[in-house]
């Protein structure tokens, strides 16, 4: 028999990732790694790290990795791309890193178009400092700072990244996909592929916001929390993209 | 080389360009504004990049990831904007990222006044940032020793993996005065530089997990937390012996005036006109001021000497603390303060230096 | 007999059970037996019936899973 599916090499052979059970944070590194081989982009790859779980794997990738102070992603992603354009310079944000902290840093780098593409994992939730409210946490959803579930009239609505930076004119390409289903993960896979080659085509501002669970921090576990995505976050946050620049270009 | 007649925020830029520098972010903040703008319109000339960020705190991310990725970068601004960025000092000190940032520094604390003031001293020398971490702090007296400490910062920061400040105040940066410029480096001498840190830059690497490039600001492991700190401590030590320091007419000295930066310079004419009266005075003016030049306060003869002035705008006084440090209780210290944004006169540190020679 | 074959990584599995959830043939099945890290890892209960369509090896979030397919 041929061997058909194996793990990415720029997953080490000899590490595991530091995530929990079911944490999609493992499938999007995963989806990562497997573009940049196929792409054969991994020598010029750099991930640009955010603060949070997301930092859970740089010990376990093999390609260039930066952290960046919480939220700043987007802005040391601009300085290293704009001094070295021939590099894939990507950004690996989780909500309370992009959406919240760092929301200046995303909007403007967006609003900039500079030539980065963003990963940003949207699960609703903290989740290394163990489940506090986000910006995209949803109505009624419990969190540890929010105890009674977040409720519009203290906390505001959850926050649309794809729908904000649709506002902007520079953007070339936002899409939101998720993990919890084999064709979702491809189509998230489709989705990287697709920024990082518009990236590598000098096209500007590109994003996959990939929405993901916290089984964890949800009080559940990994296959509940398949469900919960399902029912909960993506009527909140419908799948698709957002905008496309290229369709315009034909 | 021509001499040309430059105000000191435009001639530390030119200074950070002809040393190699090909990325500039920052923010406008008074009186550093020509900074930014000066090099919005120098770095494209010579293929470099200017941003103006979205914030201080945005800018020095924006450095810490050029820096990273191998580039001479740079940022500027002035107190307050000088905190924000410490977030991204810290991170640029931890991850050993050399980067090279001045602070033409104003009157504090909180938003303060915009006028000069040298209210930050603490701040620049013992914690411009989260985590113990410690830098050279170069404070020059005069636009050309700003130029000469701006190239000599970014050799720095290269040579040691290290943030580098440039603790001037809003009088350097303000005053025109004639200075010589440093050569400019070639384009290859440029790109030369960028290529020796190919090695640890974030750019891409072969599928190599043992020689990838890995900018790390922080451990997941103590031990290895601990290890760095070790080695970092252990460089901070070694840089004493760098320290630089100005010893003006200190031989026979009866009053010895202490200061930095500008405080320095006013100092420094303030012992002219003592000696012009018969006051035996002397100086010692701190260039860096981490390292501190502490084994200077060794060459004042203490059986002469009957105190040390320490002249400094900041109210209270910061620059002291280092000064009795150095000075060991052999001598009494006095001070010379102002603040506020107001300017240390001449006549005010010669009334100071009598009351203590008459007294 | 089975036109495919699937290799748990045993130490990379955590037991999340996305794999068993979406195979298509029922091939997959917590075992009994844990890993260095405490988790029942995964185990092909009926190996006969794999076609190798790695749907598992793809869903798995920690690449715990390799697939063979009959040329």
């Amino acid at each position: 028999m041929e061997k058909i599916y194996t793990r990415t090499k720029t997953i080490q052979e000899d590490k595991v990732s530091g995530f929990c059970p079911g944490c999609m944070h493992s499938t999007v590194i995963k989806l990562i790694g497997e573009v940049l081989e196929e792409m054969d982009l991994v020598d010029k790859a750099v991930c640009v790290q955010g603060i949070g779980c997301c930092g859970l794997h740089m010990d376990y990738i093999a390609y260039d990795d930066i952290t960046t102070p919480h939220g700043r992603a987007c802005a040391s992603a601009t300085g290293i791309k704009r001094t070295n354009p021939e590099s894939l310079v990507f950004t690996y944000q989780g909500d309370g890193d992009f959406a919240s902290i760092g929301l200046a840093e995303s909007v403007s780098a967006a609003n900039r178009g500079e030539n980065i593409t963003v990963i940003f994992i949207n699960n609703g939730i903290y989740g290394m400092t163990g489940g506090q409210l986000s910006p995209t946490t949803l109505i009624g959803m419990k969190a540890t700072t929010a105890p009674k579930g977040r409720n519009a009239e203290e906390h505001g609505y959850p926050i649309h990244m794809c729908e904000l930076l649709n506002q902007l004119k520079a953007p070339y390409y936002l899409e939101r996909t998720s993990c919890n289903t084999p064709a979702n993960v491809n189509k998230t896979k489709n989705a990287i592929r697709k920024a990082f080659q518009a990236q590598m085509d000098g096209k500007g501002f590109t994003m996959v916001e990939i929405v993901t669970g916290c089984p964890t921090n949800w009080g559940m576990d990994a296959l509940q929390s398949l469900d919960f995505i399902e029912q909960k976050m993506l009527p909140e946050y419908p799948l698709g993209v957002v905008r496309d620049r290229s369709k315009e270009e034909v | 080389m021509a001499r040309v007649f430059m105000k000191g925020t435009e001639a530390v830029a030119e200074a950070a360009v002809r040393a190699g520098c090909r990325f500039f972010a920052g923010y406008p903040i008074t009186p550093q504004n020509e900074v930014p703008e000066y090099l919005s319109r120098r770095l494209p000339e010579v293929g470099g990049v200017f941003i103006q960020g979205e914030s201080e705190v945005a800018s020095v991310s924006m450095v810490y990831g050029a820096a990273a990725a191998g580039t001479r970068s740079m940022t500027s601004s002035s107190s307050p904007g000088i905190s924000l960025k410490s977030e991204g000092i810290s991170y640029c000190a931890a991850a050993r990222i050399p980067m090279v940032y001045a602070n033409f520094a104003r009157g504090g604390p909180g938003v303060g006044s915009i006028q000069p003031a040298q209210q930050d001293y603490l701040q620049a020398t013992k914690a411009s940032g989260n985590g113990g971490f410690r830098m050279p702090v170069l404070a020059p007296a005069t636009v050309q020793e700003a130029v000469d400490l701006t190239v000599k910062a970014f050799d720095w920061a290269d040579r040691d993996r290290t943030p580098v400040l440039i603790l001037a105040d809003g009088v350097i940066g303000t005053m025109m005065e004639p200075v010589v410029l440093p050569e400019m480096k070639s384009d290859e001498e440029v790109a030369a530089i960028k290529e020796s840190k190919r090695s640890w830059a974030c750019v891409g690497h072969k599928l190599d997990y043992a020689h990838r490039s890995w900018i790390e600001p922080g451990q997941w492991s103590t031990a290895k937390m601990q290890e760095c700190n070790e080695k970092a401590a252990a460089m901070y030590k070694a840089w004493e012996k760098e320290a630089m320091v100005e010893e003006y007419q200190l031989e026979d000295a009866e009053i010895v005036l202490t200061a930095y930066g500008i405080s320095g310079r006013i100092a420094k004419s303030a012992v002219n006109l003592l000696r012009a009266e018969g006051v035996r005075a002397g100086l010692i003016r701190p260039i860096t001021v981490f390292p501190f030049p502490a084994a200077a306060y060794d060459h004042i003869d203490y059986g002469k000497a009957r105190a040390v002035l320490d002249v400094e705008m900041s109210i209270p006084a910061l620059f002291v603390e280092d000064v009795q440090a150095a000075v060991k209780g052999r001598c009494p210290i006095e001070t010379c303060l102002c603040s506020g944004g107001n300017i240390m006169s001449r006549e005010a540190v010669l009334a100071a230096a009598k009351k203590i020679m008459e007294g | 007999m089975a036109s495919g074959k699937v290799e748990i990584i045993k130490e990379r599995c955590k037991s999340c059970g996305y794999c068993i959830k979406y195979c298509p043939r029922h091939v997959l099945a917590t075992g009994k037996e844990v890993n260095s890290k405490g988790y029942e890892y995964v185990y092909p209960a009926n190996p006969d019936d794999c076609i190798g369509c790695a749907i598992c090896g793809r869903i798995c979030p920690d690449g715990a899973i390799d697939v063979y397919r009959e040329k």
